[in-house]
């Protein structure tokens, strides 16, 4: 089974929040609400700063708390790339999955379902990039089978310096981000 | 210096994590209070302490019944896709506390109902015979009501338990991230039964013994709050973190005073003074109890929320 995650290089990104919009359009998130979101990061005093963009989302955990603390079954692991995501028809609002994220990736739809970044696994599987990936006008995230070592993201990984988020969190992120 | 902006503002999460109001601690409240009262009932009835007539065991299932549906409905106003309730009974799903739960509140009714037909009410005899026939049978054999009492001490512990387990076991979470969680909000649930037992008894000695059990709880109470703040301080720094809440943070004046000096020591001395009847037994040292019990459960809840990891 593949392993599906995503490779970010923050080296890339310039925070135009292209990525933002496409999740939006192409999956109906209703206003007022993000599955994906930029994140700008201040370092240091003045003269010596350093700023990093990030494009964040559901880092689609190896060790997905938001599953196992979920009552009804319906926050699941999908057998297509081991991609985190939610059955509307199952969830019961409970909202225990939003306390169990480190990440504070999931939200409350209007409908009351708990939702989240789906990694576009409705394109994917028709073989196209999720809607982030493919619109991103500096192709500064990188998308595959992080189980491939040929995998554009595996190769970015072995050759680059790189981290996740919170790591010490142990939840197995598989969002990284090239320093 | 780190400064750090977001684009993300998703309600109940930015800019601080608020899913849970008003209703999760009430529940988690009224989930213990009913345990402390299913188990002490079911230990009266066990080991064969409810002889007297005005026995605390008859009537407190009755009103466990009560505070149960009451603490469920919290639950279930809480819950955001509500017509989808249903899902929770048509699955178990072993490593999540709230569908363990979710079947221990199934299991805890019907001990309730068992407990409250050893001696019902007789309104309810009256209004309904079967109810004193069925209370004749269940009470007349000895073998039955012992059995009940121990279930009723199974599943008020399972009960007690679990309602802390339910936070602990969200590790996003530094502060709930403790196992103590679970035997804490057992031995509050447990005083708290206990507390109201020594409110309601009429017999003067079953109240006094019922006052003397609330002071080990409490006690108990005590050592486990050492032990949950003990055991963060020293587990790295996010969990740190989470006991300086309670520890100069935000929520130090609220924890100190409302949930261990008016909730747990004042009724402690209050009740050590008249159990050895230096002053006479009043409601207050139980409703300081009670208070106690309800604010350990909003500051756990509204503190666990705002503890987090720290991110770069």
């Amino acid at each position: 089974m593949a392993r599906l995650g995503m490779v970010i290089d923050t080296r890339k990104c310039v925070g135009c929040m292209d990525c933002v919009v496409a999740c939006q359009t192409e999956n109906g998130v209703p206003q007022g609400h993000n599955r994906d979101w930029i994140r700008y990061e201040y370092q240091g005093r003045f003269p010596t700063l350093r700023l990093e963009i990030r494009s964040e989302r559901c880092n689609h955990c190896d060790h997905p708390p938001c599953v196992s603390c979920c009552p009804t079954g319906a926050s699941h692991v999908h057998p297509f790339g081991a991609v985190v995501l939610v059955d509307a028809k199952e969830c019961i609002g409970c909202k225990a999955c939003l306390a169990s994220c480190p990440y504070d990736a999931r939200f409350i739809h209007p409908e009351g379902y708990a939702d989240k970044c789906t990694l576009c696994v409705h394109r994917v599987e028709q073989g196209q990039e999720p809607a982030c990936v493919a619109v991103c006008p500096t192709r500064c995230m990188y998308f595959g089978d992080l189980d491939d070592p040929q995998s554009e993201v595996s190769r970015l990984l072995a050759s680059r310096p790189h981290r996740s988020l919170l790591p010490e969190a142990g939840t197995g992120p598989r969002i990284f981000y090239l320093e | 210096m780190i400064e750090i902006v977001s684009t993300r503002h998703n309600p109940l999460i930015d800019p601080g994590l608020s899913v849970w109001g008003w209703e999760i601690p009430a529940y988690l409240f009224l989930g213990g209070w009913v345990a402390g009262i299913l188990v002490l009932s079911g230990f009266l009835l066990a080991t064969g302490r409810h002889a007297r007539r005005s026995c605390v065991c008859f009537g407190m299932p009755l009103v466990g019944l009560v505070l149960l549906s009451a603490g469920m409905l919290a639950l279930f106003l809480d819950l955001e896709h509500k017509l989808f309730t249903w899902r929770l009974y048509v699955t178990f799903e072993p490593w999540s506390p709230m569908s363990w739960g979710a079947w221990i509140l199934l299991l805890v009714y019907p001990v309730l109902v068992a407990s409250a037909l050893m001696r019902p009410p007789r309104l309810l005899m009256d209004l309904v015979p079967g109810v004193r026939r069925l209370s004749g049978r269940l009470g007349g054999n000895a073998a039955v009501v012992r059995a009940i009492g121990v279930a009723g001490m199974a599943s008020g512990t399972a009960l007690g338990i679990y309602t802390g387990i339910l936070l602990s076991a969200l590790g996003a979470r530094p502060l709930w991230s403790s196992a103590v969680l679970g035997p804490l909000f057992l031995a509050s649930g447990l005083s708290s039964g206990a507390a109201f037992a020594h409110m309601v008894a009429r017999d003067r000695e079953e109240s006094e013994a019922m006052a003397r059990a609330d002071n080990a709880f409490l006690l108990g109470e005590v050592a486990l709050i050492a032990l949950f703040l003990v055991g963060l301080s020293g587990a790295g720094e996010a969990h740190a973190m989470a006991a300086g809440l309670f520890l100069g943070g935000p929520f130090t004046a609220v924890f100190w005073t409302l949930v261990v000096g008016l909730g747990i020591v004042m009724p402690l001395l209050i009740q050590s003074l008249a159990v050895s009847h230096r002053i006479a037994h009043t409601a207050i040292a139980p409703a300081l109890v009670l208070l106690g019990g309800l604010a350990l459960r909003f500051v756990i809840v509204y503190a666990g929320q705002y503890s987090h990891w720290p991110r770069g």
